[in-house]
């Protein structure tokens, strides 16, 4: 068992899930006490010892089903080879609306047993062969036999409930084809080998402009607790920054109670200083998966503060903020920016240099000194103008401005991407190709580490007073 | 000396105190008691974080202590603090005495001040000890916790080294606005809690409004479940689901039906953007 948790950590490690040793010996101290005959048990065990990240639970659960999952032969026989495959997919329904797991499963076994086509001979990866076995059940012809098979919808709510029904009994067999397909596999071939063939690059390491759409919609889903973070911390900042001066006035008022002595100073607050933060977005055609994340981002801190400004371009520039505003329907006013925001002038490649020129002519007031200037993209210039001079009066006028760049390092300044002619006078240029390099950018760059404020210590009373904050003043 | 024998055990007591488990919240809870970790439960609002934590005392029969966190929390409001206004008047009461007599008097048992974390440490019988919502305290502040969750013990400069007499059980809670410490994750078990199940939640609703009858609570649970798949601002809540339970009862409503659903909305959903969402999600050509 030890080796087997040993090779599974090995495992969680190469999926980039990070393990250290008191886990592991955690985790081999939980299994002394969890019933390992019990799947579910074993699984809890592991993953409250070494997973503590919810994001990296699936990544956890393809493992743990290749390792732990899936030994043992299958049990009972399969159903019948005879079937006709028509049948096999409603005596599935059937299987599923009577919520007969055990039989789902005898259902399951023969579809893979005939359509996945299982051979030692060709290595190919796991995905591959659940995907043979579930064009073949066909999710959408079975969606129908079960929505057929449920009461006839007596309104539009009832016919929403079983349409999401449906989908989750067809997620049922979905789990129930990739057990089993991973089942045959693990006993052909052996855990470690079948576990790199499923393994899924986690959350934070997708491709943010090139990723699969499932992958992209996962990044989406993880996209609003970032946003969320990261604009709690910002109000934070704002309400305890530095303590503000000695407040005279209420300290002596304080000390009356102690006899005179002034044993708790008071201070003012300290001055809210409101962080402005400008946008500005490349939303051509090249940056189009990048400049959704951008946009949601700042449209998931725009709800936190008040002082967001968001501006898109492309070959022309226009703010998009009126879309954006707070409570807004994140698609729709992705829909609306499309149709009514007035980017393209020209052909309707990014031109970076317009689009520079006609921001100072036109939002020149939208950046001020206190304002934090965000530029999102790849600088690719189609050759034209980049406007160095225009971008650097923009930049004269902020308190900072940062750089966010989808693309690989290597590949600025190759072809008509101009990065360097901006970032000399950008205070960060950022490559930004996953959701873990942003978590990064934002962590480091726009929240510097906020000052440590020190923890009043009362015996500060019986130290000379030049010797701490609390009372040098 | 364990409390449960096993994790069904475990999920048999909370049960009684009218918290409805799943198979990984109990076997984190049985290991928790068996490994004396803590356990540092994660999840979106109100799907019972914090309920586990008050379901936890009542099954072991245990008292509750609870330190609330809070941005700013510091040693003086989590562990301890010496009460100076009680030692002013010692010093000035005793005036004649030597330094070392008042020294040694005023950082004394009777100056201490006990702060929730020092109070479950010293409690004679053992306590439940709720951190709740932990990541709203800095990342600095997190270190105060360390110590204690570690070795279960505090250290006081003037007193020395404070042993538990009795093993808390402990809980943390945290609605994932930050991402906590790795330092303080590898100390405790890690129980990620997320939106019930369609089964799970029927059993909840019918063990806390059980006036429901069978059909309306599973349409209740099904309803919010599919709300929960769409992409809302705020997806309802275990707790919210309760409460539109309740309000259907009080209204008299028998079934769910566009009507009886729009007009109830506002129970579940509390932007109103996530509203016109469903009502046009969940009312498509009526």
């Amino acid at each position: 068992m030890i080796d087997r948790l040993t090779a599974f950590a090995a495992e969680l490690r190469e999926a980039g899930v990070t393990v250290s040793l008191v886990e592991m010996m955690d985790a081999a101290d939980a299994l002394q006490f969890a019933d390992l005959s019990s799947q579910e048990g074993l699984r809890a065990a592991l993953a409250a010892t070494m997973v503590k990240k919810a994001r990296h639970r699936p990544a956890f659960d393809a493992a743990f089903d290749v390792f732990f999952g899936l030994t043992g032969p299958s049990t009972a026989a399969g159903a019948p080879a005879d079937l006709a495959d028509d049948d096999l997919r409603s005596r599935m329904a059937d299987a599923l609306l009577d919520d007969d797991l055990d039989e789902l499963r005898r259902l399951v076994r023969e579809a893979v047993a005939r359509f996945a086509a299982v051979d030692a001979e060709r290595p190919v990866g796991g995905r591959y062969h659940q995907y043979r076995v579930l064009r073949r059940i066909d999710a959408e012809r079975l969606h129908q036999v079960l929505l057929a098979a449920l009461a006839p919808a007596e309104d539009a709510v009832d016919e929403q409930l079983h349409a999401a029904a449906a989908d989750r009994m067809i997620g049922t067999v979905r789990d129930e084809v990739r057990s089993e397909v991973l089942r045959r596999l693990v006993t052909e071939r052996g855990a470690e080998d079948v576990a790199r063939s499923v393994r899924t690059p986690l959350v934070e390491q997708i491709d943010l402009q090139h990723g699969t759409r499932q992958e992209i919609e996962a990044v989406e889903q993880a996209i609003a607790p970032l946003a969320r973070r990261l604009a709690t911390r910002l109000s934070q900042r704002r309400r305890h920054g530095k303590r503000g001066r000695l407040d005279v006035r209420r300290t002596i008022r304080r000390s009356l109670a102690h006899g005179g002595v002034m044993l708790e100073p008071s201070f003012r607050p300290p001055r809210k200083g409101k962080p402005e933060v400008v946008v500005l977005c490349d939303v051509s055609g090249s940056m189009a998966t990048f400049a959704r994340f951008t946009l949601q981002l700042t449209h998931a801190i725009r709800s936190e503060l008040s002082n967001v400004r968001s501006f898109a371009f492309i070959d022309g520039v226009d703010e998009v903020s009126g879309f954006f505003r707070p409570g807004a329907d994140f698609e729709t006013a992705v829909a609306a920016m499309a149709t009514d925001a007035d980017l393209v002038r020209g052909d309707g490649h990014s031109d970076y240099g317009r689009t520079f020129v006609e921001f100072v002519d036109r939002y020149a007031s939208a950046i001020t000194p206190r304002t934090t200037l965000i530029v999102t993209g790849d600088a690719r210039t189609n050759f034209r103008d980049p406007g160095a001079d225009a971008f650097r009066q923009m930049v004269g006028r902020a308190r900072a401005v940062f750089w966010l760049n989808p693309e690989r390092r290597r590949y600025w300044n190759t072809g008509d991407s101009v990065m360097d002619s901006y970032a000399d006078v950008c205070d960060e240029v950022e490559e930004v190709r996953s959701l873990a390099q942003l978590e990064r950018f934002v962590e480091r760059v726009v929240l510097p580490s906020t000052t440590t404020r020190p923890i009043a210590q009362p015996n500060d009373l019986h130290q000379p007073a030049d010797a701490g904050g609390r009372w040098s003043w | 000396m364990p409390i449960w024998e096993s994790a069904a055990a475990a999920a048999a007591d909370l049960e009684a105190a009218g918290y409805l488990t799943d198979p990984t919240i109990e076997q984190v809870v049985y290991l928790a008691d068996r490994l004396e970790k803590p356990i540092l439960a994660e999840g979106p609002a109100g799907v019972g974080k914090t309920a586990l934590a008050l379901a936890l005392a009542e099954a072991t029969d245990r008292r509750l202590v609870r330190l609330q966190c809070y941005e700013g929390l510091d040693e003086a409001k989590a562990l301890y603090e010496w009460n100076y206004h009680k030692q002013l008047l010692r010093l000035q009461s005793d005036e004649g005495k030597t330094w070392d007599d008042l020294e040694a008097g005023i950082f004394s048992e009777p100056f201490l001040l006990e702060r929730p974390l020092l109070e479950a440490i010293r409690s004679e019988h053992p306590v439940v000890l709720l951190i709740d919502e932990v990541d709203r305290v800095e990342v600095e502040t997190e270190a105060l916790l360390l110590e204690v969750l570690d070795s279960f013990q505090v250290t006081i400069p003037e007193l020395g080294t404070i042993s538990a007499a009795t093993r808390p059980l402990v809980v943390l809670t945290s609605n994932n606005t930050r991402e906590l410490s790795e330092a303080l994750k590898r100390r405790c078990l890690y129980l990620n809690i997320d939106y019930p199940g369609i089964d799970r939640e029927r059993a909840i609703l019918r063990a806390r409004v059980p006036e429901l009858d069978e059909q309306l609570t599973t349409r209740i649970a099904e309803t919010v479940a599919a709300m929960r798949s769409m992409p809302l601002r705020k997806p309802p809540s275990v707790s919210e689901s309760i409460d539109w339970a309740r309000t259907l009862i009080a209204l008299g409503v028998e079934s769910i039906d566009q009507e009886s659903l729009e007009s109830t909305l506002n129970v579940l959903l509390k932007y109103q953007a996530d509203i016109d969402k469903v009502s046009k999600e969940l009312a498509v050509d009526s």
